[in-house]
């Protein structure tokens, strides 16, 4: 058996390790790329959304290395994400690929199926290692987001630009080259020491911005076209609403029991969507109420076109632009996103939000006398 | 000797050069076809400029904007490299008092840029199709055998406009054809084209959006009366076509060389000779990892200049040591 999972983001470091402490093989698929989005786009339906196709890109090319096994993950499909295994299953078989699909959809009262899917592909019955190995998943992936965390600070402030991409993209490469728990740790730590010892330049000008949308699209650098990496070399210091390592606390460990940590945003979100429509539309409009009421200088709104709920979201946030005086931003992507587009609108954003920056700071020391 | 700033807008369809003196007043403009020649217009551009000016001048800044900003950028040695948004809406801040929404269609893209208290507050671009742009225009005007400078003056002369489809470039274009072979006149014809551009810009990128006057109407297009009438009526109020409305980016971006160089010394340009310059471009596929990026390299005079297009910056972070071999 020889088990693969799509990218989204950091996700693939933790689920390496947490398949390397189990002693399962694994196939990482190669990261992603223009050839596979062609993949994923030839043998996809055109209007799906666009984190399908990047899946079906990297579960062939996986396939391509020897891989007979997928891992995917559900969330009981509050959007068309539920119906992605269905699709993807069909699709493959379309195409001669006979794989072994394992759902892990949250059990909906029905543990046995659960517990039986968890004992196939994780190769073993042992629950302590099982739980063992997943604790450790998942301290990795939250030591990963906090390399982010890091360089989103660090990035608009770096003396030299381009340093803290060229220390994550080392990071990348070296990550396929270690095995298990222990070495993943030495690294993700090794890094962090560099990345905190970047050297910053304390005159550069700093402007906040959070990042909200849906949360594939902001979570994979391929798919937003590196937002993160131009922000941030513009000068903009982001926080992302979405991470891997809160959605897996929320989905896994916190939903079966009733539990949440999302109960602010929910809150923040009320006056503009009372229930949650699917997706993260919901989350998309608490977190930029969050946003705006911390003091964030804008919003970047990031979504995969067709986007249901997103396009929701969309249409409530002028209005949150409105009550907080916020500027807001929108783009959508698919596999036909142009970057130089893409980069003109941001630029122009940051543009704007750092005149805004010095007419408030004028205003405030006009009216200090 | 006055101290002049130069502004380059390198777009799609045209490429501009402005030279302006201290005092914001402009000495020298040229509106030059890009033809699909970027390196060539820009050349053109700066030698004809040269011609028009005959004080002796000193150029204290360069700034450059358009979808060719850097490439034009690299080729003159500009001080300010900037969006087309940020372009526009600076230098409809300085010929129009108060103005608080400014419209701009070009050759490939139009616009909407929405101002409060003197800054930027909003902006949007065409995202779905470039119907209603100078491009479509142009290749309208020229189906139907009419110059393009006449275009609008034709519209203004229609008393029953007809109704056209203009959500996208290829419907609307099958909707001219077949309202011709009706057998209505041009006049009607290309009134309701022009109606069909504003709606559908109105639509497109002014959607939910506050549009308070004075509005501002620049851009290549904005020449065409024809345009400017329609938005007027859908608008009802009056829509002002600033003097210098086709150069507009170059002169924003002149403004923002001379605020660039009030904050610092000196400037990066190289000079009017460049347009003596050869210049090539080579580009080839980087085959080191799976993106494939092409690869852009400028090649001045048979020496390496600038190199862009990879994703990882491999080959544009390389430059400057190539460079030292050389010497």
């Amino acid at each position: 058996m020889k088990v693969t999972f799509p990218h989204m983001g950091n996700q693939y470091i933790a689920t390496k390790v947490l398949f390397e402490e189990l002693g399962v093989d694994i196939i990482v698929p190669p990261v992603c790329s223009k050839e596979t989005l062609e993949i994923g786009t030839k043998y996809s339906p055109e209007s799906i959304c666009l984190p399908l196709k990047i899946n079906i890109g990297n579960f062939i090319e996986s396939i391509q290395q020897g891989a007979d096994t997928i891992l995917m993950s559900g969330s009981c499909g509050p959007c068309r994400f539920g119906y992605y295994t269905m699709l993807q299953k069909e699709i493959l078989q379309e195409i001669g690929h006979n794989i072994d699909f394992v759902l892990l959809d949250p059990p909906q009262g029905d543990y046995k199926t659960f517990v039986n899917r968890i004992f196939h592909i994780t190769n073993t019955k042992n629950p302590y290692k099982i739980i063992k190995a997943l604790a450790q998943g998942t301290k990795v992936l939250y030591q990963v987001d906090e390399l982010d965390d890091i360089a989103y600070y660090k990035r608009p402030r770096q003396r030299k630009i381009g340093e803290v991409d060229n220390l994550l993209e080392q990071f990348q490469k070296e990550v396929r080259n270690v095995k298990g728990y222990k070495e993943m740790k030495q690294l993700v730590g090794e890094t962090k020491e560099k990345l905190m010892a970047i050297e910053e330049d304390p005159n550069k000008e700093v402007i906040k911005v959070g990042l909200i949308g849906e949360i594939y699209t902001i979570i994979e650098p391929f798919v937003n076209l590196n937002v993160e990496k131009k922000l941030g070399e513009m000068g903009v210091e982001l926080d992302r609403s979405l991470k891997v390592s809160r959605w897996l606390t929320e989905h896994l460990y916190l939903h079966p029991l009733g539990l949440s940590m999302e109960k602010d945003i929910i809150k923040e979100a009320k006056p503009y969507m009372k229930t949650m429509i699917g997706g993260h539309a919901r989350e998309t409009i608490g977190y930029a109420v969050k946003y705006a009421k911390e003091g964030y200088d804008g919003l970047v709104q990031i979504y995969p076109f067709t986007c249901m709920p997103e396009i929701v979201a969309q249409s409530i946030l002028p209005t949150i632009e409105k009550d907080f005086d916020i500027p807001y931003l929108c783009l959508i992507v698919d596999e036909l996103t142009g970057d130089a587009g893409y980069s003109t609108r941001l630029e122009a954003f940051v543009d704007l939000l750092k005149r805004r920056r010095e007419m408030k700071e004028d205003a405030k020391l006009l009216s200090g006398y | 000797m006055r101290n002049c700033y130069l502004g380059i807008d390198v777009g799609s369809v045209s490429t501009n050069v402005v030279l302006m003196d201290e005092n914001k007043e402009i000495l020298g403009k040229v509106y030059t076809k890009t033809q699909g020649k970027p390196i060539d217009a820009v050349k053109r551009g700066l030698k004809e400029v040269q011609y028009q000016i005959t004080d002796e001048i000193k150029v204290k800044g360069v700034g450059t904007t358009g979808s060719g900003r850097h490439l034009a950028a690299m080729m003159v040695g500009a001080d300010v490299i900037k969006n087309e948004i940020t372009a526009h809406g600076i230098a409809a801040l300085n010929f129009v008092k108060g103005v608080r929404t400014i419209f701009e269609i070009g050759g490939q893209d139009s616009k909407i840029i929405l101002l409060k208290n003197g800054i930027i507050s909003d902006f949007a671009m065409n995202t779905v199709c470039a119907a209603g742009t100078g491009s479509f225009l142009d290749r309208q005007a020229a189906r139907l055998d009419i110059p393009i400078q006449e275009f609008g003056n034709k519209a203004l002369l229609s008393e029953n406009p007809v109704r056209i489809a203009g959500r996208c470039a290829v419907f609307a274009e099958s909707d001219m054809i077949h309202k011709q072979q009706l057998g209505h006149n041009q006049e009607d014809i290309i009134k309701g084209l022009c109606d069909a551009l504003v709606r559908n810009f109105l639509n497109n990128l002014g959607k939910g959006k506050d549009l308070a006057g004075p509005v501002v109407f620049q851009g290549g297009v904005a020449a065409n009366v024809g345009i400017k009438k329609s938005f007027e009526e859908a608008l009802g109020f009056e829509v002002l076509v600033p003097p210098h409305h086709e150069v507009m980016g170059a002169i924003g971006c002149c403004l923002l060389a001379q605020e660039h160089a009030s904050k610092n010394n000196g400037t990066d340009f190289k000079g009017f000779d460049i347009v003596h310059s050869g210049y090539q471009v080579k580009g080839f596929e980087c085959l080191d990892c799976s993106n494939g990026c092409e690869v852009i390299e400028i090649m001045k005079d048979g020496q390496l200049t600038a190199r862009w297009g990879d994703k990882c910056g491999k080959w544009s972070n390389n430059i400057t040591t190539d460079q030292e071999k050389l010497a």
